[in-house]
Protein backbone atom coordinates (compact mmCIF):
# COMPACT_ATOMS: atom_id res chain seq x y z
CA UNK A 1 0.00 0.00 0.00
CA UNK A 2 1.63 3.24 -0.92
CA UNK A 3 1.20 6.49 1.92
CA UNK A 4 -1.95 7.42 -0.24
CA UNK A 5 -4.27 4.41 0.21
CA UNK A 6 -2.53 4.33 3.93
CA UNK A 7 -4.44 7.31 4.42
CA UNK A 8 -7.57 6.47 2.79
CA UNK A 9 -7.45 2.71 5.14
CA UNK A 10 -6.93 5.50 8.32
CA UNK A 11 -9.76 7.70 7.27
CA UNK A 12 -11.69 5.55 6.87
CA UNK A 13 -11.34 3.37 10.09
CA UNK A 14 -11.41 6.48 11.57
CA UNK A 15 -14.56 7.80 10.32
CA UNK A 16 -16.21 4.41 11.09
CA UNK A 17 -15.08 4.20 14.88
CA UNK A 18 -16.43 7.81 15.63
CA UNK A 19 -19.44 7.10 13.43
CA UNK A 20 -20.07 4.10 15.72
CA UNK A 21 -19.99 6.15 18.59
CA UNK A 22 -22.09 8.58 17.63
CA UNK A 23 -24.38 6.46 16.12
CA UNK A 24 -24.87 5.18 20.30
CA UNK A 25 -24.63 7.99 21.56
CA UNK A 26 -27.12 7.51 23.87
CA UNK A 27 -24.40 5.21 25.94
CA UNK A 28 -21.69 6.74 24.63
CA UNK A 29 -22.09 10.37 24.80
CA UNK A 30 -24.90 11.20 27.39
CA UNK A 31 -23.76 8.93 29.87
CA UNK A 32 -21.03 10.64 31.48
CA UNK A 33 -22.69 14.17 30.30
CA UNK A 34 -24.98 12.89 33.05
CA UNK A 35 -22.69 11.78 35.47
CA UNK A 36 -20.11 15.03 35.60
CA UNK A 37 -23.16 17.19 35.79
CA UNK A 38 -24.19 15.33 38.92
CA UNK A 39 -20.48 15.64 40.50
CA UNK A 40 -20.80 19.47 39.82
CA UNK A 41 -23.99 20.04 41.56
CA UNK A 42 -23.04 18.12 44.56
CA UNK A 43 -19.11 18.40 44.63
CA UNK A 44 -19.21 22.11 43.30
CA UNK A 45 -22.43 23.58 44.44
CA UNK A 46 -23.91 21.81 47.60
CA UNK A 47 -20.52 20.09 49.38
CA UNK A 48 -17.96 22.77 47.73
CA UNK A 49 -19.03 25.72 49.63
CA UNK A 50 -18.70 24.07 52.80
CA UNK A 51 -15.43 22.77 51.77
CA UNK A 52 -13.90 26.14 50.95
CA UNK A 53 -10.63 27.17 48.92
CA UNK A 54 -8.20 24.66 47.69
CA UNK A 55 -4.93 25.40 46.33
CA UNK A 56 -6.12 29.15 46.17
CA UNK A 57 -9.46 28.43 43.86
CA UNK A 58 -12.94 27.84 44.76
CA UNK A 59 -13.20 23.68 45.30
CA UNK A 60 -15.46 23.62 41.88
CA UNK A 61 -12.98 25.23 40.03
CA UNK A 62 -10.25 22.97 41.90
CA UNK A 63 -12.06 19.83 40.91
CA UNK A 64 -13.20 20.33 37.48
CA UNK A 65 -9.76 19.69 35.63
CA UNK A 66 -9.68 16.38 37.42
CA UNK A 67 -12.97 15.25 36.68
CA UNK A 68 -12.89 16.49 32.79
CA UNK A 69 -9.65 14.50 32.70
CA UNK A 70 -11.41 11.77 34.87
CA UNK A 71 -14.21 11.98 31.37
CA UNK A 72 -11.43 11.74 28.61
CA UNK A 73 -9.16 8.74 30.43
CA UNK A 74 -12.51 6.31 31.13
CA UNK A 75 -14.05 7.36 27.57
CA UNK A 76 -10.78 6.60 25.42
CA UNK A 77 -10.47 3.27 27.05
CA UNK A 78 -13.88 1.96 26.82
CA UNK A 79 -14.50 3.22 23.45
CA UNK A 80 -11.64 1.09 22.20
CA UNK A 81 -12.10 -1.98 24.87
CA UNK A 82 -15.84 -2.15 23.22
CA UNK A 83 -15.36 -1.04 19.80
CA UNK A 84 -12.22 -3.60 19.32
CA UNK A 85 -13.49 -6.15 21.21
CA UNK A 86 -16.96 -6.55 19.59
CA UNK A 87 -14.97 -6.86 16.41
CA UNK A 88 -12.96 -9.49 17.73
CA UNK A 89 -16.45 -10.98 19.09
CA UNK A 90 -18.44 -10.40 15.66
CA UNK A 91 -15.68 -11.90 13.84
CA UNK A 92 -15.62 -8.52 11.99
CA UNK A 93 -11.98 -7.85 12.63
CA UNK A 94 -11.54 -10.15 9.79
CA UNK A 95 -11.94 -7.37 7.51
CA UNK A 96 -9.29 -5.90 8.50
CA UNK A 97 -6.89 -8.84 9.05
CA UNK A 98 -7.25 -9.89 5.28
CA UNK A 99 -6.92 -6.23 3.93
CA UNK A 100 -3.38 -5.33 3.26
CA UNK A 101 -3.69 -2.10 5.55
CA UNK A 102 -0.46 -2.44 7.68
CA UNK A 103 -0.68 -3.03 11.58
CA UNK A 104 0.28 0.65 12.84
CA UNK A 105 -2.31 1.72 11.02
CA UNK A 106 -5.04 -0.21 12.11
CA UNK A 107 -3.92 0.47 15.73
CA UNK A 108 -3.78 3.96 14.84
CA UNK A 109 -7.67 4.14 13.51
CA UNK A 110 -8.66 2.31 16.75
CA UNK A 111 -6.57 4.93 18.84
CA UNK A 112 -7.98 7.96 17.07
CA UNK A 113 -11.31 6.52 17.15
CA UNK A 114 -10.63 6.21 21.14
CA UNK A 115 -9.20 9.49 21.59
CA UNK A 116 -11.90 11.32 19.39
CA UNK A 117 -14.66 10.01 21.84
CA UNK A 118 -12.54 10.67 25.11
CA UNK A 119 -11.95 14.35 23.54
CA UNK A 120 -15.73 14.45 22.51
CA UNK A 121 -16.82 13.69 26.19
CA UNK A 122 -13.97 15.84 27.54
CA UNK A 123 -15.16 19.05 25.94
CA UNK A 124 -19.01 18.42 26.49
CA UNK A 125 -18.13 18.20 29.82
CA UNK A 126 -16.11 21.46 30.07
CA UNK A 127 -18.84 22.88 28.09
CA UNK A 128 -21.21 21.70 31.26
CA UNK A 129 -18.54 23.06 33.91
CA UNK A 130 -19.36 26.52 32.67
CA UNK A 131 -22.28 26.16 33.72
CA UNK A 132 -21.24 26.18 37.05
CA UNK A 133 -18.21 27.85 37.20
CA UNK A 134 -15.71 29.88 35.20
CA UNK A 135 -12.69 28.57 34.17
CA UNK A 136 -9.22 30.06 33.20
CA UNK A 137 -6.58 28.69 30.50
CA UNK A 138 -3.24 29.34 32.63
CA UNK A 139 -1.54 27.47 29.53
CA UNK A 140 -2.90 26.51 26.04
CA UNK A 141 0.00 24.64 25.46
CA UNK A 142 0.33 22.21 28.52
CA UNK A 143 -3.68 21.52 28.52
CA UNK A 144 -3.20 19.97 24.46
CA UNK A 145 -0.40 18.21 25.34
CA UNK A 146 -1.06 16.58 28.26
CA UNK A 147 -4.73 15.55 27.15
CA UNK A 148 -3.62 14.65 24.15
CA UNK A 149 -1.03 12.23 25.57
CA UNK A 150 -3.49 11.26 28.04
CA UNK A 151 -5.92 10.51 25.90
CA UNK A 152 -3.91 8.48 23.43
CA UNK A 153 -2.32 6.56 26.79
CA UNK A 154 -5.39 5.33 27.30
CA UNK A 155 -7.05 4.08 24.13
CA UNK A 156 -3.29 2.15 23.65
CA UNK A 157 -4.00 0.78 27.38
CA UNK A 158 -7.32 -0.26 25.96
CA UNK A 159 -6.63 -1.63 22.96
CA UNK A 160 -4.16 -3.92 24.62
CA UNK A 161 -7.15 -4.73 27.23
CA UNK A 162 -9.57 -5.93 24.58
CA UNK A 163 -6.88 -8.11 22.43
CA UNK A 164 -6.79 -10.02 25.73
CA UNK A 165 -10.37 -10.00 26.21
CA UNK A 166 -12.02 -13.37 26.10
CA UNK A 167 -15.28 -12.07 26.88
CA UNK A 168 -16.91 -9.36 27.92
CA UNK A 169 -16.91 -9.53 31.58
CA UNK A 170 -12.80 -9.49 30.87
CA UNK A 171 -12.81 -5.91 29.08
CA UNK A 172 -15.34 -4.51 32.67
CA UNK A 173 -12.38 -5.42 34.78
CA UNK A 174 -9.36 -3.00 34.38
CA UNK A 175 -11.98 0.01 34.60
CA UNK A 176 -14.32 -1.51 37.18
CA UNK A 177 -11.11 -2.75 39.55
CA UNK A 178 -8.11 -0.61 38.42
CA UNK A 179 -9.17 2.67 37.06
CA UNK A 180 -11.95 3.83 39.16
CA UNK A 181 -9.92 3.95 42.07
CA UNK A 182 -6.73 5.18 40.67
CA UNK A 183 -9.07 7.66 39.47
CA UNK A 184 -10.94 8.81 42.30
CA UNK A 185 -7.09 8.50 44.35
CA UNK A 186 -6.12 10.13 41.98
CA UNK A 187 -6.22 13.93 42.91
CA UNK A 188 -9.08 14.37 41.15
CA UNK A 189 -11.17 15.62 44.56
CA UNK A 190 -8.04 16.34 46.76
CA UNK A 191 -4.58 17.79 47.19
CA UNK A 192 -2.34 15.73 48.40
CA UNK A 193 -0.64 18.27 50.15
CA UNK A 194 -3.51 17.32 52.53
CA UNK A 195 -2.31 13.70 53.01
CA UNK A 196 0.64 12.44 55.74
CA UNK A 197 3.83 12.19 53.96
CA UNK A 198 3.48 8.48 53.79
CA UNK A 199 0.60 8.41 51.72
CA UNK A 200 1.70 11.56 49.79
CA UNK A 201 4.47 9.03 48.44
CA UNK A 202 2.13 6.16 47.65
CA UNK A 203 -0.20 8.72 46.16
CA UNK A 204 2.88 9.43 43.90
CA UNK A 205 2.89 6.12 42.31
CA UNK A 206 -0.71 6.13 40.61
CA UNK A 207 0.02 7.30 37.13
CA UNK A 208 -3.06 9.53 37.21
CA UNK A 209 -2.20 11.86 39.40
CA UNK A 210 0.51 13.44 37.29
CA UNK A 211 -2.24 13.48 34.40
CA UNK A 212 -4.96 14.98 36.61
CA UNK A 213 -2.64 17.31 38.01
CA UNK A 214 -0.43 18.58 34.53
CA UNK A 215 -3.92 18.72 33.38
CA UNK A 216 -5.09 21.15 36.41
CA UNK A 217 -1.73 23.21 36.13
CA UNK A 218 -2.50 23.85 32.33
CA UNK A 219 -5.85 25.14 33.54
CA UNK A 220 -5.10 26.84 37.14
CA UNK A 221 -1.57 27.03 37.11
CA UNK A 222 -0.98 25.07 40.02
CA UNK A 223 -0.11 21.41 40.46
CA UNK A 224 1.31 18.66 42.85
CA UNK A 225 3.82 17.38 40.78
CA UNK A 226 6.26 18.62 38.33
CA UNK A 227 4.80 19.36 34.78
CA UNK A 228 7.56 18.79 32.66
CA UNK A 229 8.26 15.44 33.89
CA UNK A 230 5.01 13.95 33.93
CA UNK A 231 4.62 15.38 30.51
CA UNK A 232 8.02 13.29 29.71
CA UNK A 233 6.88 10.14 31.64
CA UNK A 234 3.68 10.33 29.38
CA UNK A 235 5.39 10.48 26.59
CA UNK A 236 7.59 7.24 26.84
CA UNK A 237 4.22 5.29 28.27
CA UNK A 238 2.83 6.02 25.26
CA UNK A 239 5.26 5.38 23.07
CA UNK A 240 5.72 1.76 25.14
CA UNK A 241 2.11 0.81 24.97
CA UNK A 242 2.32 1.61 21.24
CA UNK A 243 5.22 -0.53 20.33
CA UNK A 244 3.54 -3.54 22.94
CA UNK A 245 0.46 -3.22 20.90
CA UNK A 246 1.85 -3.00 17.74
CA UNK A 247 3.79 -6.44 19.01
CA UNK A 248 0.65 -8.04 19.84
CA UNK A 249 -1.47 -7.03 16.34
CA UNK A 250 1.99 -8.70 14.51
CA UNK A 251 2.25 -11.37 16.41
CA UNK A 252 -1.87 -11.85 15.92
CA UNK A 253 -2.13 -12.38 19.82
CA UNK A 254 -5.33 -13.74 20.42
CA UNK A 255 -6.01 -13.10 16.89
CA UNK A 256 -4.94 -15.46 14.68
CA UNK A 257 -4.41 -19.43 15.37
CA UNK B 1 2.52 -18.80 -16.77
CA UNK B 2 2.72 -17.63 -13.28
CA UNK B 3 0.06 -19.37 -11.11
CA UNK B 4 -2.69 -17.47 -9.69
CA UNK B 5 -2.30 -19.17 -6.06
CA UNK B 6 0.77 -21.37 -5.47
CA UNK B 7 1.29 -23.46 -2.28
CA UNK B 8 4.16 -25.38 -1.34
CA UNK B 9 5.06 -27.94 1.56
CA UNK B 10 2.02 -26.15 3.57
CA UNK B 11 2.09 -27.50 7.00
CA UNK B 12 0.18 -25.97 10.27
CA UNK B 13 0.40 -27.99 13.77
CA UNK B 14 -2.10 -26.34 16.32
CA UNK B 15 -1.30 -25.24 19.92
CA UNK B 16 -2.64 -28.30 21.03
CA UNK B 17 -0.63 -30.31 18.88
CA UNK B 18 -2.57 -31.39 16.30
CA UNK B 19 -1.53 -31.50 12.36
CA UNK B 20 -4.15 -29.85 10.58
CA UNK B 21 -1.98 -30.28 7.17
CA UNK B 22 0.51 -32.35 6.38
CA UNK B 23 2.87 -30.46 3.59
CA UNK B 24 0.55 -29.99 0.96
CA UNK B 25 1.09 -28.61 -2.36
CA UNK B 26 -1.51 -27.08 -4.63
CA UNK B 27 -1.29 -24.96 -7.91
CA UNK B 28 -4.14 -22.86 -9.48
CA UNK B 29 -3.88 -21.58 -13.15
CA UNK B 30 -5.12 -18.14 -14.09
CA UNK B 31 -8.80 -18.13 -14.80
CA UNK B 32 -9.20 -21.27 -13.35
CA UNK B 33 -12.37 -22.26 -11.02
CA UNK B 34 -11.05 -24.40 -8.96
CA UNK B 35 -12.81 -26.77 -5.67
CA UNK B 36 -11.17 -27.70 -2.90
CA UNK B 37 -13.25 -30.84 -1.76
CA UNK B 38 -13.25 -32.54 1.73
CA UNK B 39 -14.72 -33.84 4.67
CA UNK B 40 -15.35 -31.61 7.73
CA UNK B 41 -11.99 -31.40 9.49
CA UNK B 42 -9.67 -32.62 6.59
CA UNK B 43 -8.07 -28.93 6.27
CA UNK B 44 -9.84 -26.81 3.59
CA UNK B 45 -10.44 -23.50 5.97
CA UNK B 46 -7.55 -23.96 7.39
CA UNK B 47 -5.65 -23.39 3.78
CA UNK B 48 -7.80 -20.95 3.28
CA UNK B 49 -7.28 -19.44 6.66
CA UNK B 50 -3.55 -19.38 5.30
CA UNK B 51 -3.83 -17.94 2.22
CA UNK B 52 -5.63 -14.83 3.23
CA UNK B 53 -3.59 -14.88 6.25
CA UNK B 54 -6.25 -15.27 9.04
CA UNK B 55 -4.24 -18.25 10.19
CA UNK B 56 -0.42 -18.42 10.76
CA UNK B 57 1.29 -21.60 9.03
CA UNK B 58 3.85 -23.53 10.52
CA UNK B 59 5.78 -24.07 7.30
CA UNK B 60 5.40 -24.11 3.63
CA UNK B 61 4.86 -21.11 0.96
CA UNK B 62 2.38 -19.38 -0.45
CA UNK B 63 2.08 -17.24 -3.79
CA UNK B 64 -0.29 -15.62 -5.11
CA UNK B 65 0.14 -14.79 -8.61
CA UNK B 66 4.01 -15.06 -8.31
CA UNK B 67 4.14 -13.10 -4.86
CA UNK B 68 5.00 -13.89 -1.73
CA UNK B 69 2.94 -13.68 1.28
CA UNK B 70 5.22 -13.42 3.49
CA UNK B 71 7.81 -10.84 2.23
CA UNK B 72 4.85 -9.02 0.11
CA UNK B 73 1.91 -9.30 2.35
CA UNK B 74 0.30 -6.01 1.16
CA UNK B 75 0.91 -6.76 -2.75
CA UNK B 76 -0.13 -10.20 -2.01
CA UNK B 77 -3.49 -9.58 0.07
CA UNK B 78 -4.58 -6.90 -3.02
CA UNK B 79 -4.64 -9.58 -4.93
CA UNK B 80 -7.08 -11.49 -3.09
CA UNK B 81 -10.58 -11.66 -1.92
CA UNK B 82 -12.22 -13.94 0.69
CA UNK B 83 -15.77 -15.39 1.51
CA UNK B 84 -15.57 -16.94 4.39
CA UNK B 85 -18.03 -19.86 6.07
CA UNK B 86 -18.69 -17.72 9.21
CA UNK B 87 -20.65 -14.61 8.97
CA UNK B 88 -18.06 -12.00 9.90
CA UNK B 89 -18.89 -8.46 9.49
CA UNK B 90 -20.45 -5.96 12.15
CA UNK B 91 -24.58 -6.79 12.38
CA UNK B 92 -25.29 -3.10 13.32
CA UNK B 93 -23.47 -1.58 9.71
CA UNK B 94 -25.66 -1.04 7.36
CA UNK B 95 -25.11 -2.87 4.08
CA UNK B 96 -23.54 -0.39 1.89
CA UNK B 97 -21.27 1.35 4.56
CA UNK B 98 -19.72 -2.62 5.12
CA UNK B 99 -18.55 -2.52 1.55
CA UNK B 100 -17.22 0.81 1.36
CA UNK B 101 -15.36 0.41 4.67
CA UNK B 102 -13.86 -2.84 3.09
CA UNK B 103 -12.86 -0.51 -0.15
CA UNK B 104 -11.45 1.99 2.39
CA UNK B 105 -9.17 -1.01 3.86
CA UNK B 106 -7.74 -1.56 0.32
CA UNK B 107 -6.77 1.79 -0.26
CA UNK B 108 -10.02 2.45 -2.31
CA UNK B 109 -11.09 6.21 -1.90
CA UNK B 110 -15.16 6.52 -1.15
CA UNK B 111 -16.63 7.28 -4.05
CA UNK B 112 -15.04 4.80 -6.19
CA UNK B 113 -15.99 2.20 -3.43
CA UNK B 114 -19.05 3.38 -3.99
CA UNK B 115 -19.92 2.80 -7.64
CA UNK B 116 -18.07 -0.51 -6.79
CA UNK B 117 -20.24 -1.67 -3.92
CA UNK B 118 -23.57 0.02 -6.31
CA UNK B 119 -22.71 -2.30 -8.74
CA UNK B 120 -21.88 -5.52 -7.03
CA UNK B 121 -25.11 -5.30 -5.09
CA UNK B 122 -27.18 -4.84 -7.98
CA UNK B 123 -25.41 -7.60 -9.47
CA UNK B 124 -26.29 -9.98 -6.55
CA UNK B 125 -29.76 -8.14 -5.90
CA UNK B 126 -29.83 -6.30 -2.86
CA UNK B 127 -29.34 -2.87 -3.64
CA UNK B 128 -32.51 -2.25 -2.58
CA UNK B 129 -31.29 -3.25 1.06
CA UNK B 130 -27.99 -1.43 1.08
CA UNK B 131 -29.39 1.14 3.49
CA UNK B 132 -30.57 -1.97 5.68
CA UNK B 133 -28.12 -2.79 8.97
CA UNK B 134 -26.66 -6.42 7.89
CA UNK B 135 -28.58 -7.92 10.74
CA UNK B 136 -32.07 -7.55 8.99
CA UNK B 137 -30.68 -9.52 6.35
CA UNK B 138 -31.96 -13.04 5.69
CA UNK B 139 -29.39 -15.63 5.85
CA UNK B 140 -28.98 -15.76 1.85
CA UNK B 141 -28.67 -12.31 2.14
CA UNK B 142 -25.74 -12.05 4.19
CA UNK B 143 -24.10 -14.86 2.26
CA UNK B 144 -24.10 -12.21 -1.23
CA UNK B 145 -23.34 -9.11 0.93
CA UNK B 146 -19.80 -11.15 1.86
CA UNK B 147 -19.67 -12.08 -1.88
CA UNK B 148 -20.12 -8.33 -2.70
CA UNK B 149 -17.91 -7.14 0.03
CA UNK B 150 -15.05 -9.54 -1.24
CA UNK B 151 -14.93 -8.16 -4.84
CA UNK B 152 -14.86 -4.46 -4.29
CA UNK B 153 -11.28 -4.10 -4.63
CA UNK B 154 -11.33 -6.06 -7.86
CA UNK B 155 -9.25 -9.03 -6.42
CA UNK B 156 -7.77 -11.21 -9.06
CA UNK B 157 -8.22 -14.43 -6.88
CA UNK B 158 -11.34 -15.21 -5.21
CA UNK B 159 -11.90 -17.51 -2.46
CA UNK B 160 -15.49 -19.14 -1.43
CA UNK B 161 -15.35 -20.91 1.69
CA UNK B 162 -19.24 -23.04 1.33
CA UNK B 163 -20.81 -19.60 -0.41
CA UNK B 164 -23.85 -21.45 -0.60
CA UNK B 165 -24.37 -23.19 2.62
CA UNK B 166 -27.95 -22.43 3.99
CA UNK B 167 -28.79 -20.78 0.80
CA UNK B 168 -32.59 -22.19 -1.03
CA UNK B 169 -31.75 -23.71 -4.78
CA UNK B 170 -33.68 -21.32 -6.12
CA UNK B 171 -30.56 -18.19 -5.05
CA UNK B 172 -27.95 -21.23 -5.46
CA UNK B 173 -28.35 -21.24 -8.71
CA UNK B 174 -28.38 -17.42 -9.13
CA UNK B 175 -25.24 -17.21 -7.31
CA UNK B 176 -23.98 -19.88 -9.23
CA UNK B 177 -24.88 -17.35 -12.64
CA UNK B 178 -23.05 -14.78 -10.66
CA UNK B 179 -20.29 -16.63 -10.62
CA UNK B 180 -19.50 -18.42 -13.57
CA UNK B 181 -19.66 -14.43 -14.94
CA UNK B 182 -17.37 -12.88 -12.64
CA UNK B 183 -14.82 -15.96 -13.52
CA UNK B 184 -15.69 -15.68 -17.41
CA UNK B 185 -14.94 -12.24 -16.88
CA UNK B 186 -11.33 -13.00 -15.60
CA UNK B 187 -11.46 -13.90 -11.57
CA UNK B 188 -9.80 -17.14 -10.28
CA UNK B 189 -12.21 -18.59 -8.30
CA UNK B 190 -11.73 -21.45 -5.71
CA UNK B 191 -14.55 -23.00 -4.09
CA UNK B 192 -14.64 -25.29 -1.07
CA UNK B 193 -18.50 -26.64 -0.65
CA UNK B 194 -20.59 -29.56 0.38
CA UNK B 195 -22.70 -29.74 -2.17
CA UNK B 196 -20.55 -31.45 -4.69
CA UNK B 197 -23.05 -30.97 -7.45
CA UNK B 198 -21.99 -27.38 -6.96
CA UNK B 199 -18.59 -28.41 -7.56
CA UNK B 200 -19.51 -30.41 -10.91
CA UNK B 201 -21.63 -27.74 -12.38
CA UNK B 202 -19.06 -25.00 -11.45
CA UNK B 203 -15.63 -26.15 -11.55
CA UNK B 204 -12.91 -27.47 -14.15
CA UNK B 205 -10.36 -28.50 -11.82
CA UNK B 206 -10.26 -30.28 -8.25
CA UNK B 207 -8.36 -31.23 -5.21
CA UNK B 208 -9.93 -33.38 -2.61
CA UNK B 209 -8.22 -33.09 0.51
CA UNK B 210 -8.29 -35.43 3.78
CA UNK B 211 -6.99 -35.45 6.68
CA UNK B 212 -4.70 -32.41 5.73
CA UNK B 213 -3.56 -34.35 3.08
CA UNK B 214 -4.13 -33.50 -0.64
CA UNK B 215 -5.46 -36.89 -2.60
CA UNK B 216 -6.54 -36.13 -5.40
CA UNK B 217 -5.54 -32.99 -7.89
CA UNK B 218 -7.01 -33.39 -11.44
CA UNK B 219 -9.75 -31.64 -13.75
CA UNK B 220 -13.47 -32.85 -13.37
CA UNK B 221 -13.80 -34.34 -16.12
CA UNK B 222 -10.52 -36.44 -15.43
CA UNK B 223 -11.67 -37.22 -12.10
CA UNK B 224 -15.26 -38.46 -13.55
CA UNK B 225 -13.68 -40.78 -15.81
CA UNK B 226 -12.51 -42.38 -12.86
CA UNK B 227 -16.24 -43.60 -12.15
CA UNK B 228 -16.87 -47.27 -12.60
CA UNK B 229 -20.14 -47.89 -11.76
CA UNK B 230 -23.11 -45.98 -11.27
CA UNK B 231 -26.41 -46.10 -9.58
CA UNK B 232 -29.94 -45.32 -11.83
CA UNK B 233 -32.91 -45.22 -10.13
CA UNK B 234 -36.12 -45.87 -12.51
CA UNK B 235 -39.13 -45.39 -12.25
CA UNK B 236 -42.12 -47.71 -13.89
CA UNK B 237 -45.87 -47.04 -14.57
CA UNK B 238 -47.36 -50.36 -13.66
CA UNK B 239 -47.01 -51.98 -9.86
CA UNK B 240 -43.81 -53.95 -8.72
CA UNK B 241 -43.87 -56.69 -6.37
CA UNK B 242 -40.06 -57.49 -6.80
CA UNK B 243 -37.13 -55.74 -8.46
CA UNK B 244 -37.02 -57.14 -12.44
CA UNK B 245 -34.15 -59.63 -12.85
CA UNK B 246 -32.56 -58.18 -15.53
CA UNK B 247 -29.22 -60.11 -16.30
CA UNK B 248 -25.49 -58.72 -15.92
CA UNK B 249 -27.74 -56.16 -13.92
CA UNK B 250 -28.29 -55.61 -10.19
CA UNK B 251 -31.28 -54.51 -9.63
CA UNK B 252 -33.01 -53.75 -6.22
CA UNK B 253 -36.76 -52.89 -5.07
CA UNK B 254 -37.19 -49.51 -3.89
CA UNK B 255 -41.29 -49.13 -3.82
CA UNK B 256 -44.08 -50.47 -5.65
CA UNK B 257 -43.14 -48.38 -8.64
CA UNK B 258 -39.20 -47.80 -8.58
CA UNK B 259 -36.03 -50.07 -8.64
CA UNK B 260 -32.27 -48.98 -8.58
CA UNK B 261 -30.00 -50.40 -10.93
CA UNK B 262 -26.42 -50.86 -10.87
CA UNK B 263 -24.36 -49.75 -13.87
CA UNK B 264 -20.84 -50.74 -14.86
CA UNK B 265 -18.43 -48.35 -16.49
CA UNK B 266 -18.81 -49.62 -20.06
CA UNK B 267 -22.20 -51.70 -19.74
CA UNK B 268 -24.32 -51.03 -22.43
CA UNK B 269 -28.16 -50.28 -21.65
CA UNK B 270 -29.31 -51.52 -24.75
CA UNK B 271 -30.06 -54.69 -23.01
CA UNK B 272 -31.41 -53.41 -19.92
CA UNK B 273 -34.38 -51.93 -21.62
CA UNK B 274 -34.63 -54.72 -24.09
CA UNK B 275 -34.75 -57.55 -20.99
CA UNK B 276 -37.23 -55.08 -19.19
CA UNK B 277 -39.30 -54.15 -22.34
CA UNK B 278 -39.88 -57.92 -22.40
CA UNK B 279 -41.00 -58.75 -19.23
CA UNK B 280 -43.69 -55.74 -20.00
CA UNK B 281 -41.90 -53.24 -17.28
CA UNK B 282 -42.56 -49.82 -18.92
CA UNK B 283 -39.82 -47.08 -17.64
CA UNK B 284 -40.85 -43.51 -17.56
CA UNK B 285 -38.11 -41.74 -16.04
CA UNK B 286 -35.07 -42.43 -15.10
CA UNK B 287 -32.33 -40.33 -12.89
CA UNK B 288 -29.21 -40.67 -10.78
CA UNK B 289 -29.18 -41.83 -7.30
CA UNK B 290 -26.41 -39.38 -6.26
CA UNK B 291 -24.15 -37.12 -7.94
CA UNK B 292 -21.41 -38.76 -9.83
CA UNK B 293 -19.05 -36.63 -8.26
CA UNK B 294 -20.23 -37.42 -4.32
CA UNK B 295 -19.82 -41.18 -5.61
CA UNK B 296 -16.41 -40.62 -6.14
CA UNK B 297 -15.45 -38.45 -3.19
CA UNK B 298 -17.49 -40.93 -1.04
CA UNK B 299 -15.08 -43.66 -2.47
CA UNK B 300 -11.71 -41.32 -2.13
CA UNK B 301 -12.24 -40.02 1.34
CA UNK B 302 -13.48 -43.86 2.26
CA UNK B 303 -10.40 -45.54 0.67
CA UNK B 304 -7.99 -42.40 2.18
CA UNK B 305 -9.60 -43.41 5.90
CA UNK B 306 -9.18 -47.55 5.19
CA UNK B 307 -5.46 -46.84 4.20
CA UNK B 308 -4.92 -44.79 7.27
CA UNK B 309 -6.61 -47.40 9.31
CA UNK B 310 -3.91 -49.79 7.85
CA UNK B 311 -0.62 -47.52 8.27
CA UNK B 312 -1.83 -47.20 12.34
CA UNK B 313 -1.75 -50.72 12.59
Amino acid sequence: MNYQEQWVALYTLVSKEIRRFTRIWVQTLLPPAITMALYFVIFGKLIGSRIGDMGGFTYIQFVVPGLIMMAVLTNSYSNVTSSFFSAKFQRSVEELLVSPTPNYIILLGFCLGGMARGLGVGAIVTALSLFFTSLPVHNWAVVVTIVTLTAMLFALAGFINAVFANTFDDISIVPTFVLTPLTYLGGVFFSIDLLSEFWQGVARLNPILYMVNTFRYGLLGVSDVNVTWAIVGLVVCVVALFIIALYLLKNGTRLRA
Amino acid sequence: MTAALSIRNLTKTYGDGFQALKGISLEVQPGDFFALLGPNGAGKSTTIGIICSLLRKTSGAVEVFGIDTDTHFSQAKMNIGVVPQEFNFSMFEKVLDIITQQGGYYGIPVKLARERAEKYLRQLGLWDKRNTPARMLSGGMKRRLMIARALVHNPGLLILDEPTAGVDIELRRSMWDFLKQINAAGTTIILTTHYLEEAESLCRNVAIIDHGEIIKNTSIRELLKELNREVFILDCSGELTEAPAVPEFQTRLLDEHSFEVEIEKGQSLNGLFSALSSQGVNIVSMRNKANRLEELFMAMVANNQHRGQQEGE
